[in-house]
């Protein structure tokens, strides 16, 4: 048997034994999901027992080294442990901003003890993060933001907004982007890093389309931010910002897909053998999404061992999300009048209705797909012009 | 498995780039086209296939061959797509070998030495119809002496008129749309009762019409089963269908990077085109459908290479996507090329032709999409 096969027999039998059962079956909705932090109530003893039980073994961020709370293992190793969870149904012990952003930006960029200390808390599911980047004047063209950081020696008092900080009224901190050089555009930025209980910090929940309310305004008044909590140098924030973008997107895009290749249509087949123009353009989408997943897996195999292009996550996020938005468009077609109930406890709660309009977000977070097209275009195809 | 190319394919995809840029570039395929080739192929060519060891890639290595899958296969019918290379390579080293590794010795030892020296060429005769439809087959094979007669008519036989040998697909029982019952046969081109007419495609390759008027074979004809002919006829028509979409993410790419080239130097209203947003926007969109094709057909191929049990929905996923993704390559290619995009002189509208009978060879991507649909369970 090679190690990897090694590997994956014992990766089963770890699973085996200490994923608890309840935790092998899929999250219903996000108040589902683990999230960590310092207020986060755990939803069963279960959910509790499988997130201390991958902490102590490194599994809730299995390629991070273990220093910093990882399990060390090698892309290939991780790639197989993914394969053994989703093959045993087993949930994401721990999903956060933290793991998929800040973590690989802090690894990057952050100093020794930065990364002991920052990826240490997120690994054991500590303390909960959002991300403060864009402002209201400030979206696509993140880099005209104007959140503005004053140097007072050994900290800077910070006054300005952000909005559409996803989970700010969850998080314990914030990673922050603020402009420290009024003079300097790209290299005027700074990346810092601070708790959302500071005197000064303040946010107000915006009401999605969706019905829900995930993401906030956050107001900064005079806040205090030690020197110590920068990531990367002054002024050089924005090279942090895209790091972390990149793996972002890499996120985001994975949201493309339903976790695995099985199609909807077989459960819709009632309605869609009555509808033959219906069950054409499901057909189609089958097909992309069995692209996608091909795609995606290429890409990882590709990007972990540094072949891919620096910037293809952004293609993967464009493909991603608009597969995504296209799925939920059948899903209500499919449903019909049932999919349009918002409130019904058929609907459950409206739960189709309620993903479809949620969905419409995945091409705008983290960066819309004009913003991507015009990535690829010009970093990938190197087209001409600004 | 990995979704990357080892060393080896690396160097082999290197070695079949070389080759073919060099030796079948496009102004190959136009020198044969211009002449009004008979076969739509130079066999002198096919003879340097051979010598690079392409011929025989997927022929086991007990037989002689290379014995290697359907990875590398496609990774010199992606250089073939490429350069719109004119060769049996798809219908004899692929979809012929693919039946014949299911055929007993005797057969074997019969073909794969010619196509091994690059000297024979076999022809597909499945169609019957002008879409794909190899269940419905109702050509007919009736016992007879010490063998069978073959009577029905066959087309889209692409080479079919020099071809040495004809795979044809044939019913002994049953009655057509039923996969049981049916066999498959090699039948020799010289053969009493087969006639041919060829008919010149749009991509300038030669396709027959076939008929078969009580075409006696012996016993030993049949490849694979006889009324067990579906499990070949799959096997063949699979390793047709994922090697048609590798030549067809060559021919896409191929016309994609020669569209990107155009739109970096051609100059309107003092810019070179490629400035403007909505030609970027549908430029890389354009890339990221040929990226995915390419993934997906990469991995319908490793899946048929270790025999997985989900190869077939991945091999009608791919075909299809291959196929929308070529097809959304080569219409921008000729659209964004404006009006010399129109003319001969350019080879972009050569990869627009292509394109179009890689589409319908062994079921378009409707056809697959369709499969797709069924095999999901809908
Ligand atoms: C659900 C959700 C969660 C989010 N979470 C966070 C978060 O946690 N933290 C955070 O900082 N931000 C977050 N965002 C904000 C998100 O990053 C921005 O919405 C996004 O960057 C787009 O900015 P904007 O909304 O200002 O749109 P704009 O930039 O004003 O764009 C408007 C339209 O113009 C198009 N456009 C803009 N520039 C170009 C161009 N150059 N070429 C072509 N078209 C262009 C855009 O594609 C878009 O269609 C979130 C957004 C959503 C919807
Ligand atoms: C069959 C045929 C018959 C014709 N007959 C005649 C005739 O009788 N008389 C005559 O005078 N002409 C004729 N034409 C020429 C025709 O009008 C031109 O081909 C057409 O105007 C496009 O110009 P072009 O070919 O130089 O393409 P280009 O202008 O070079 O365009 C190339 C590509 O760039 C795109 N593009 C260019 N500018 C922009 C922009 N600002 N923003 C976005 N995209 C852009 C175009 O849409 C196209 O996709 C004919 C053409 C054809 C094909």
């Amino acid at each position: 048997m090679s190690e990897l096969e090694t590997f994956r027999a014992e990766a089963r039998a770890w699973l085996e034994e200490n994923c608890p059962a309840e935790m092998r079956t899929p999250a219903k909705g996000d108040e589902d999901v683990c999230w960590g932090g310092r207020n986060f109530v755990f939803q069963s003893e279960a959910q509790k027992l499988w997130l201390e039980r991958c902490v102590a073994k490194g599994y809730t961020v299995p390629d991070w080294p273990k220093a910093y709370g990882g399990a060390g293992l090698s892309p290939q190793e991780t790639k197989v442990l993914r394969q053994e969870m989703a093959k045993l149904g087993c949930r994401s012990p721990l999903n956060s901003f933290g793991i998929w952003m800040l973590g690989p930006a802090l690894l990057k960029f952050g100093t020794e003890e930065q990364k002991v200390h920052y990826m240490g808390q997120i690994a054991r599911g500590e303390i909960r993060w959002c991300q403060g980047y864009s402002e209201p004047g400030s979206g696509s063209d993140l880099v005209s933001m104007q959140t503005f950081g004053e140097d007072k020696g050994d900290h800077w008092v910070v006054n300005g907004q952000k909005i559409w900080t996803s989970y700010a009224d969850k998080a314990d901190w914030i990673f922050c982007l603020v402009r420290t050089d009024k003079t300097n555009k790209y290299q005027g930025i700074s990346f810092l890093l601070f708790d959302m209980e500071t005197p000064g910090v303040s946010t107000k929940p915006i009401k999605l389309i969706s019905g829900n309310s995930p993401f906030c305004e956050t107001f900064f008044d005079n806040v205090v931010v030690p020197k110590h909590q920068i990531v990367g140098e002054v002024n050089r924030g924005w090279d942090v910002a895209k790091y972390l973008l990149g793996h972002e997107r890499e996120m985001i895009s994975g949201m493309g897909g339903d976790g695995g290749v099985t199609s909807i249509g077989a459960a819709m087949k009632a309605t869609l053998s009555q509808e033959p123009v219906l069950r054409a353009q499901m057909a189609l989408f089958d097909v992309d999404n069995l692209t996608f997943r091909a795609h995606g897996e290429r890409f990882m195999d590709e990007w972990k061992t540094g072949k891919a292009h620096p910037a293809y996550s952004n293609l993967m996020k464009y493909v991603g999300t608009e597969l995504n938005k296209k799925r939920n468009e059948l899903v209500m077609s499919i449903g019909g009048s049932q999919a349009l109930e918002w409130e019904s406890e058929r609907s459950n709660g409206g739960s189709k209705a309620r993903n479809w309009l949620r969905t419409k977000a995945n091409s705008i977070e983290g960066g819309t797909s004009e913003v991507m097209l015009n990535v690829v275009s010009k970093r990938i195809l190197e087209m001409p012009g600004a | 498995m990995a979704m990357t190319l080892t060393d080896d394919q690396n160097m082999l995809r290197d070695t079949a780039r070389d080759f073919m840029a060099s030796e079948a570039p496009v102004t190959h395929f136009r020198k044969f086209r211009d002449m009004g080739c008979k076969d739509g192929f130079s066999h002198g060519l096919w003879k340097q296939f051979a010598e690079m060891g392409f011929t025989g890639i997927l022929i086991p290595e007990a037989d002689g061959g290379m014995g290697m899958g359907q990875i590398e296969a496609g990774i010199v019918l992606e250089e073939i797509g490429r350069n719109l290379s004119p060769s049996p390579f798809l219908t004899t080293s692929v979809a012929a070998v693919e039946a014949l590794k299911l055929a007993d010795k005797a057969m074997r030892d019969r073909w794969f030495p010619g196509i091994l020296a690059g000297e024979t060429v076999i022809g597909i005769a499945i169609e019957e119809g002008v879409k794909h439809r190899p269940e419905k087959i109702a050509c007919v094979a009736e016992r007879s002496g010490n063998g069978f007669k073959l009577t029905g008519q066959k087309q889209f036989v692409v080479q079919g008129v020099s071809s040495d040998m004809l795979i044809v697909a044939a019913r002994t029982a049953g009655v057509a749309g039923e996969t049981d019952g049916l066999t498959l046969f090699a039948v020799d081109k010289d053969a009493a009762g087969l006639s041919m007419e060829a008919a010149r495609l749009v991509d300038s390759a030669v396709a027959a019409h076939v008929k078969l008027d009580g075409v006696q074979v012996d016993a030993d004809a049949v490849i694979g089963e006889v009324d067990g002919g579906w499990a070949v006829l799959s096997k063949m028509l699979d390793a047709g269908r994922v090697g048609a979409a590798a030549e067809m993410v060559g021919v896409g790419t191929g016309a994609m990077y020669m569209t990107f080239e155009y739109l970096k130097t051609r100059k309107q209203f003092d810019r070179v085109i490629g400035e403007f947003q909505a030609l970027q926007h549908r430029a890389a969109h354009l890339y990221g459908e040929m990226e995915g094709a390419r993934s997906i057909v990469l991995k319908a191929q490793s899946l048929m290479d270790e025999g997985h049990a989900k190869a077939e929905l991945y091999v009608a996923a791919a075909k299809a996507k291959a196929g929308l993704a070529c097809n959304l390559s080569v219409r921008e290619g000729v659209q964004m090329h404006g009006g010399i995009g129109m003319t001969d002189e350019y080879d972009i509208g050569l990869y627009m032709k292509r394109d179009r009978s890689l589409n319908e060879f062994f079921g378009d991507a409707y056809y697959h999409a369709d499969r797709v649909a069924t095999m999901n369970g809908y």
